[in-house]
């Protein structure tokens, strides 16, 4: 057994005492969206306010603390008072002011800054009775929004580095792989690898350089997880990196992050500094015989470098193309040395099974698929935010239960699941566990956790075109079936939206679709077919009605659309007719008008100029 | 500093940056996206020079990387960058009409990258992560949340009566 020199235990009671001293905690979101939507600002604006702190009478002082992103998005910029066992909502500047004088100083909730339910429309004050947190699970993102991200101290406080520093004293890299086997712990970037065996495999090559490597190049539209855990709580996965080298017999680390992600990048940075200077990280972590260097790698805007050996040829410097596997990274990685790679939110899990033991995590989540998963909810539903919540929680479950249903009243159609990679889900599928094998099942995959929610205005089709677009873009180019399969696909697809698709373009996709699948060198071009196929799967009919009816069933693809004036709406005004560009509007005076198709370009300019609303596009 | 002609590239400030990447290959990434930042896109005598001045490069592997990777322009980008997200969440909440209305008002045609008087450029981009508050644009690392076609005109009409 290994003595370090750190009482960790020591350090958390003093941190702890530090944040007593704080007074009265005040906690800003000033993740991404919510600084989009003014919070620094409100910070500003507490502060100024906060600087007379005699004229509090419960505490001898108020701290405002910027905490990362609290997951709720939409309802930014939220302002919590834990102590006051209240949650704002939709802060702004001139808010603040009201909620000092009228709460902090005069014990009275602000009522319209709550919450106010959907369904009931009452005002909800405390943060665990909005449905949207009440549903969830949150471990791995426990401590975002409740801990300031640039303190090390706060981080320290709520339990940071204790895991590391346990593993350290007990000295035993095989028992920390165990510990991690033993939880079901599966990878959460997108493949669901059990991450266990995959530190198993790159252990195996022990003795000389290896790398750990963390996969932070989030780039499935949609998905904003790792981005939160990075700016929310990034000492958690500068942890569970370190507890990885230390596993793996590493000594030096890399974090890829996207470039879109300039304050995860900014947080990390301060994070890695602040753990150095209390030898948390770099040379003799805590006095013991166990180094780790942990350096930042930016990425440069390319889809294909989330996938392992692209990332790795990123890092070294090169084009993000990825390497036929075998060798695997664990045996030949970065450099041409074994490396782990793992992405944030698995990494971010890990410190909490070290602490609360295998058994703990392997309790949540169903049969094969353990713990909890993060979701990014959003598109067409009330609540959009992040969201976790145990493996095999139903579709219906985070949709209405935590989404609060769809905007507007409209119709629940579709969910996107795993991004451009992933599958649609449909109505049959609402009472589906969500765990990686249920999901491939069914024809989609977990991926990184996006979830794009459409309503009945949707049009599947150009949501496939949409993706293949997306894939075609970002194909890299090496292997055929990849780089000419998916501008094929996308061609046929901006076919048939266009309105000039053949029955027989149907199959031939299908076809294209498998040939990508099957022949593609990395998971880009395997996958890059799943929404095209999922969609032909489920909404067949929808494709059908492009290609022989003509129409867009969702109203959505302009060119398949047709602008006609209802008669009976019609007073004959002649405002169309005279606003119409191409003269397509005909009609006497005072009678009801009518729309020449042949003519018409579908500008709908006469759409806008109708005082009686008599023209409509179907 | 005249915004869209061609510069004069230093190579006294590219060495700069090379050397406090170590000039050394694994850092190609981060030298061309510093070179970027000082110039607002890679000039092609950057690209040659950096090619001929680290060892196991070339400009040709150099120009590689540069036009692999979206985040590299090989023409000068405007004084404000205008990024309209396109990923799905955007997508499903009409990013392109927001878009529509961008090219409408810088009168920029489909594909063009920066606007005739050099001030601003237009790319759409696939996820900037801020999903929660689609569709969004970034001007210049600034995040504007739930964009419609007359919310980003008001924007647009701030940051040209700040040029005047």
């Amino acid at each position: 057994m290994e003595k370090t020199s750190i009482n960790i235990k020591e350090e958390q009671k003093k941190a702890q005492e530090q944040i007593k001293k704080q007074g009265l905690r005040v906690l800003v979101c000033a993740g991404t969206g919510c600084v989009a939507n003014g919070s620094l600002g409100v910070i500003e604006r507490f502060k100024e306010l906060g600087a007379d702190v005699s004229v509090l009478t419960d505490y001898d002082k108020m701290t405002i603390v910027p905490t990362g992103c609290h997951g709720f998005c939409e309802q930014g910029v939220l302002v919590i008072i834990p102590d006051k066992h209240v949650t704002y909502v939709k802060v702004r500047y001139k808010d603040v002011e009201e909620i000092y004088e009228t709460h902090i100083r005069g014990g009275k909730p602000v009522e319209r800054l709550l919450y106010t339910d959907p369904k009931t429309n009452e005002h909800i004050h405390k943060n665990e009775e909005i449905n949207f947190y009440a549903k969830q699970t949150r471990t791995a993102l426990a401590n975002c929004g409740n801990i300031n991200a640039e303190c090390i101290d706060e981080a320290i406080a709520v339990r940071g580095y204790e895991a590391l520093a346990n593993v350290l004293e007990a000295n035993n890299p095989e028992a920390v792989i165990e510990e991690i086997e033993k939880s079901g712990l599966r990878g959460r970037g997108g493949g669901g690898f059990p991450t266990g065996r995959k530190w198993r495999f790159t252990a195996a090559n022990r003795g000389g350089k290896s790398y750990v490597v963390c996969n932070g190049d989030e780039g499935d539209p949609g998905a904003f997880m790792d981005r939160s855990i990075m700016e929310g709580d990034p000492h958690k996965l500068l942890e569970g990196m370190a507890i990885a080298a230390f596993a793996i017999g590493a000594d030096e680390g890399y974090i890829y992050v996207r470039a879109e992600y300039p304050l995860a990048i900014k947080r990390l940075r301060k994070a890695i500094n602040d753990a150095e200077e209390r030898n948390f990280l770099g040379k003799n972590i805590m006095g013991t015989d166990f180094s780790f260097t942990i350096h930042i790698k930016e990425g440069a805007g390319a889809f294909v470098c989330g996938e392992e050996t692209a990332l790795i040829a990123s890092i070294e410097g090169e084009r993000g193309m990825p390497r036929p596997k075998p060798p695997f990274p664990a045996n030949k990685g970065l450099f041409g040395r074994p490396t782990l790679i793992n992405n944030v939110e698995t990494l971010a899990n890990v410190p909490l099974i070290i602490l609360n033991g295998a058994e703990w995590f392997a309790k949540m989540g169903t049969e094969t698929s353990k713990g909890t998963k993060t979701f990014a909810l959003t598109g067409e539903v009330n609540n959009t935010g992040l969201i976790e919540v145990p493996m095999g929680t139903t579709l219906r479950q985070i949709i209405f239960d935590i989404g609060g249903g769809i905007r507007g009243g409209k119709k629940f159609k579709a969910v996107q699941i795993g991004g451009p990679s992933g599958g649609c889900l449909t109505e049959e599928h609402l009472d589906l566990p969500m765990d990686y094998d249920s999901l491939i099942k069914a024809g989609a995959m977990v991926g990184s956790g996006g979830l794009v929610v459409m309503a009945e205005d949707t049009c599947m089709v150009e949501v496939a075109r949409f993706f293949m677009n997306f894939t075609k873009n970002e194909s890299c180019g090496k292997c055929v079936p990849c780089r000419e399969g998916t501008k094929n696909m996308l061609k046929i697809l901006e076919k048939i939206v266009q309105g000039k698709g053949e029955l027989s373009d149907l199959d031939l996709l299908e076809e294209l679709a498998h040939s990508v699948k099957e022949g593609s060198l990395c998971g880009l071009g395997k996958t890059a077919p799943n929404p095209v196929l999922s969609t032909l799967k489920y909404f067949r009919d929808e494709y059908i009605a492009h290609i022989v009816d003509k129409k867009c069933p969702a109203g959505v693809c302009t060119a398949l659309k047709t602008v006609v004036i209802d008669e009976e709406k019609c007073k004959g005004c002649t405002k169309c007719a005279r606003t119409c560009p191409v003269g397509a509007i005909e009609g006497t005076v005072k009678q009801p008008h009518h729309i020449n198709q042949e003519k018409c370009i579908k500008c709908e300019a006469c759409l806008k100029s109708c005082p009686f609303k008599a023209i409509e596009l179907k | 500093m005249s915004i869209g002609t061609s510069h004069k590239i230093s190579t006294e400030k590219l060495d700069e940056i090379m050397a406090k990447y170590e000039y050394k290959k694994s850092n190609l990434i981060a030298i061309l996206q510093k070179v970027q930042e000082e110039y607002r896109y890679l000039p092609e005598e950057a690209i040659i020079y950096i090619g001929t001045k680290i060892e196991g490069l070339s400009p040709a592997t150099v120009l590689g990387v540069a036009t692999f990777y979206a985040q590299f322009s090989l023409e000068p980008k405007g004084k404000f960058e205008i990024k309209v997200c396109d990923g799905t969440a955007c997508h499903v909440r009409g990013s392109m009409p927001v878009l529509n209305a961008i090219r409408q008002k810088l009168e920029m045609k489909e594909g063009q990258l920066t606007s005739e008087n050099g001030l601003f450029s237009l790319e759409t981009v696939s996820c900037l992560g801020a999903c929660g508050l689609a569709p969004v644009v970034v001007i210049n690392d600034k995040v504007y949340p739930q964009m419609t076609s007359d919310a980003i005109n008001i924007v647009l009409d701030t940051l040209l009566k700040e040029e005047e």
